[in-house]
């Protein structure tokens, strides 16, 4: 008996069934389809700018920084000034997002890069899928538009989101994530990003910068 | 006393007293204190003949002796109104555990269920059914309370007892650092592992020593003999009483692990 | 085969471990920083408890149907491109795993952090037959510099101190200033991250764990806060996902309700910094991410646990909430337990994993405070299964024999209510003259663990039982 036979064989010895009922598959075919959304949060239950705002602070708490523009045109102006600020060098690298590629760059004098990063990028710019008010939470997607290797290699990660794409909780991007890739399908991968990375490890202190950005900015654009 | 007067109970119940094993060999003023307290509360008190509700064995995994032994609870406090114990782990053992000991005998576990039903620890006995508010008692100086594991966790014994200590006259309560941690007793954890229970002791007793009160009082006997054991080894002037004694204003007793002054001639 | 326990020596380990200055220190920081933080997050959140009680459900209904969403799970796998590999035990994890690792002809192999893989002992495997294994979660890194076990599940390094992480980076990063300052902790993790950055880009496998299997689209999730987890796994060709079988939920909205407990319960964070959701390998049009993905799902003893009193334990989403809570961990700390799994889920899972007659100690040397059950994200009862184990010893005999006559002789006297007063009415009028003097015993001969930490108090003498009888029933009579 192969492994997989053993283990499904011993499984069903265990829970005292066959595998075959007919009433089993029902329910759980039943709760793949439905997908039932259990206990959702009352915090994150609020629109337009009360959920703009929401989304603020949780990012805040996070300990990310964020800023918003009023257009995607003032998002290149921004995410210069932002770099200034902090004494960064006036790079940046950032995937075929056309959200992004639309942008005026050339207004600024950021020398922009294009693709993937190999790890020797400071600063790095992504358009989020979307937002979570209820945690301050960024939710990003793979894919050439947006290089998942942006969202960890470099020291500072700028992220740009719409604000009608900030949902009051994770189950609404679910959702839209269904829509846009089909029903159990998934991209490659889906970042969900609270925060800057960090680590306790050493006695217990927060220190910021782990392996992945030392620092998070995100923009909200009011389109 | 007050008594705010609750709907559904009997004007005078008929409380069977559940003394505890520890109560009834190491400390009866301890006992004889939670008679006067349900007394005063309008409850007749009686003391059926008993030994132990069987938590040493469950805990040693032996359950043979345990359903035997709550068996013998279950038929002794047949016919009470209430059962009261001045301790929230034996209370909690007849309340949580006895019906789990019976879960393939449909008969014994209905009466443990019913027994689990009118089982109660006994300050939340006084203010959840009885509607106590306050006592007639004093005390000098601040006090400390403990919070015993199983009557906080098991039972929800948290208030109640700190509710009728602020009717105390004299008395104050601080609150010490972690009273709701562990003192590192566990029944025959203390003896079985008694490195690791002395050092969680030690922790307890400087959150004790910390909170600057000279009484210490908790409501479990067995907590109150590892914390007091430990002040005393340690030097630390500290009075450990069951708080039942404060409550019922019978401190003349000395208090745990402090002998009686001798006579005066 | 798993990795070698010191669990039937737990008494041996507790005692260098209380004796052991520098990791009481340590273990300061355990008491201090994750209590507070659990119970504000838990505080900030209304429908917390509903979460904890949604996600026991989730849990719950996923263990009486894992058959199923382990075959939906699988199918979904397969559909996006993935591979999986089932393994009974971890022998056949780790050959599983050095197959894959051969066929990509790797020399470095970075790992994200895994308890499961702590359980089949991949790394000194990988070792054994050339490959470099390389842990990259911090703690991690730095316990595998030392040759150590995680000594706690979400801060493997929680029994150092910043002092002793420095002189393991200064013997072991030769390649480095000798003279470097390396007082402060950030000069440590910015150290660790240039190091491990170059191995993160070297490395030709990449392992993860998973914190969740979603059957709903074949994605495994994991969770981190460093982002250690996704550089493994993003950069390298291969990435091999190491879970076992009861990390499965229904959908990504069951997903969704445990995450919303799970940091909460383990560090107070509203959400840990990196969730991350891998379905296969890199499509097409990628530009990045592993072009080869590989689940290996352990059974490794779990799937005799369900449908018995343990099926419960199978919950557990290894948020460490019950070591933070528990007074024996914070005596003792991690590595007294003897294996992989410390405080209250390792007393109640490492004896059905290793066997209860090397792991009896374990569900044994517990208070029953019940703490940990009062934080547990997903209602596990740890201190009912504690028991359950103390049962099965009894009934197999492996209790003490000292305890077992102890028991016997005290339950021969409990039985009987007359003999009992006579007895203990004579017994404590002796003890109560023995100790009058003093008011309690600094020695006796019976309770020697007792007396070796604290006084006995003597008795007060008459027993409550026949100073009753004596006032009011010969009062009445």
């Amino acid at each position: 008996m192969s492994a997989r036979d053993d283990i499904f064989a011993n499984i069903r010895r265990s829970l005292g069934v066959k595998g075959s009922e007919t009433i089993r598959r029902q329910i759980v075919a039943d709760r793949l389809e439905r997908a039932p959304k259990g206990v959702i949060p009352k915090r994150g239950q609020v629109s337009g700018e009360d959920r703009i705002a929401l989304f603020k602070t949780m990012v805040e708490t996070a300990l990310a920084t964020v800023t918003e523009v009023a257009s995607p045109a003032e998002v290149p102006q921004s995410i210069a000034l932002f770099l200034r600020n902090h004494n960064l060098p006036a790079t940046l690298r950032m995937g075929e997002d056309p959200r992004l590629q639309a942008m005026p760059w050339s207004e600024t004098a950021l020398e922009i890069a294009q693709g993937p990063s190999e790890g020797r990028d400071l600063n790095a710019v992504s358009h989020a899928f979307g937002g979570v008010a209820e945690s301050g939470t960024l939710a990003m997607v793979s894919g050439p538009e947006n290089p998942s290797t942006l969202n960890f290699l470099p020291d500072n990660h700028i992220v740009v989101v719409s604000g009608k794409d900030i949902a009051g909780d994770y189950e609404s991007v679910w959702n839209r994530v269904r829509f846009a890739y089909g029903k159990g399908t998934m991209p490659r991968t889906v970042n969900w990003i609270t925060g800057p990375s960090r680590s306790g490890d050493i006695e217990q202190t927060l220190l910021l910068g782990a392996h992945g950005p030392r620092r998070l900015h995100v923009v909200v654009v009011r389109d | 006393m007050s008594v705010l007067p609750l709907q559904g109970r009997p004007a005078n119940p008929r409380v069977g007293l559940f003394v505890t094993c520890l109560v009834d060999l190491m400390r009866p003023s301890v006992g004889f204190a939670a008679v006067k307290l349900l007394e005063d509360a309008g409850c007749i008190v009686d003391v059926p003949v008993q030994t132990c509700c069987g938590q040493p064995a469950y805990n040693s995994g032996d359950r043979g002796t345990t359903r035997d032994l709550a068996m013998q609870v279950i038929d002794a406090f047949h016919g009470y109104d209430y059962v009261v114990a001045p301790s929230g782990s034996c209370a909690g053992t007849i309340r949580v555990h006895y019906p789990e000991l019976f879960e393939e005998d449909p008969n014994w576990r209905a009466k443990a269920d019913a027994l689990a039903a009118r089982t109660y620890e006994l300050t939340s006995f006084l203010v959840d059914v009885l509607g106590v508010t306050r006592v007639d008692a004093s005390f000098d100086g601040p006090v400390t309370y403990h919070d015993s594991c199983s009557g906080l966790r098991e039972l929800g014994v948290q208030t109640q007892p700190r509710r009728l200590l602020g009717s105390v006259e004299g008395l104050s309560l601080v609150e010490m650092k972690d009273s709701d941690v562990c003192c590192g007793f566990g029944g025959t954890f203390a003896v079985k592992y008694s490195d690791i229970s002395g050092a969680i002791v030690d922790a307890k007793a400087r959150n004790v020593e910390e909170a600057h009160a000279p009484t210490l009082l908790a409501g479990d006997l067995g907590c109150l003999m590892n914390m007091a054991g430990k002040l005393t080894r340690d030097g630390r002037p500290i009075q450990v009483r069951h708080v039942a004694e404060v409550l019922a204003g019978m401190t003349d007793e000395p208090p745990i692990g402090v002998a009686k002054a001798p006579a005066v001639k | 085969m798993t990795v070698h326990s010191t669990s039937p020596q737990f008494k041996q380990n507790a005692a260098r471990a209380l004796n052991d200055d520098q990791l009481q220190k340590a273990l300061g920081n355990v008491k201090q920083g994750f209590i507070d933080k659990r119970q504000m997050a838990a505080a900030k959140l209304p429908e917390f408890e509903a979460l904890r009680d949604a996600a026991r459900d989730i849990k719950n209904h996923t263990l009486e149907h894992l058959d199923l969403y382990l075959e939906a799970y699988e199918e979904k796998v397969r559909s996006s491109g993935g591979h999986v590999h089932f393994a009974r035990n971890a022998d056949e994890a780790r050959d599983i795993i050095l197959g894959i690792c051969r066929d990509a002809g790797a020399k470095t192999v970075t790992k994200g952090k895994s308890m499961i893989s702590e359980e089949i002992g991949i790394n000194h495997h990988l070792e054994a037959n050339g490959i470099r294994p390389v842990e990259t979660d911090l703690g991690e890194y730095i316990i595998q510099l030392r040759g150590e076990l995680p000594s706690h599940i979400i801060a493997p390094a929680v029994h150092l101190n910043a002092t002793q992480v420095e002189e393991d980076f200064r013997r072991v990063h030769t390649h480095l200033d000798a003279k470097r300052d390396l007082s402060e902790p950030v000069q440590l993790l910015t150290e660790a991250r240039a190091v491990l950055r170059e191995r993160f880009l070297a490395a030709d496998v990449g392992i993860t764990g998973a914190n969740f299997l979603v059957a709903e689209t074949g994605t495994s999730i994991i969770v981190t806060n460093e982002g250690n987890g996704d550089l493994t796994q993003i950069l390298p060709k291969t990435h091999i996902v190491l879970a076992s079988i009861e990390k499965l939920v229904p959908t990504l909205e069951d997903a969704s309700q445990l995450l919303r407990v799970l940091a909460r319960s383990a560090t107070g964070q509203e959400m840990s910094v990196y969730t991350t959701f891998s379905t296969g390998p890199r499509r097409s049009a990628d530009a990045d991410g592993p072009e080869n993905y590989h689940v290996v799902i352990l059974d490794n003893g779990r799937s005799s646990m369900l449908g018995t009193s343990f099926e419960e334990m199978l919950r557990c989403i290894r948020c460490g909430a019950c070591m933070n809570h528990c007074p024996v961990y914070h005596a003792v700390g991690g590595h007294a337990y003897g294996w992989v799994y410390p405080g209250p889920m390792g007393a109640v899972l490492t004896p059905s994993l290793i066997g209860v007659d090397k792991a009896g100690h374990l569900p044994n040397a517990s208070t029953f405070c019940g703490r940990c059950e009062s934080v547990c994200p997903v209602r596990i009862p740890l201190p009912k299964l504690m028991r359950h184990w103390r049962e099965r010893e009894f009934e197999r005999h492996l209790t003490p024999a000292t305890v077992r006559s102890g028991l016997q002789l005290w339950g021969f006297f409990a039985r009987r209510p007359a003999l009992y007063r006579f007895a203990t009415r004579a017994a404590m009028g002796v003890l109560a003259l023995a100790g009058r003097q003093r008011g309690r015993f600094a020695w006796l001969p019976m309770a020697r663990g007792w007396t070796k930490y604290r006084d006995f108090p003597a008795p007060q003498g008459e027993t409550f039982q026949a100073r009753w009888k004596r006032e009011r029933q010969g009062a009445r009579a």
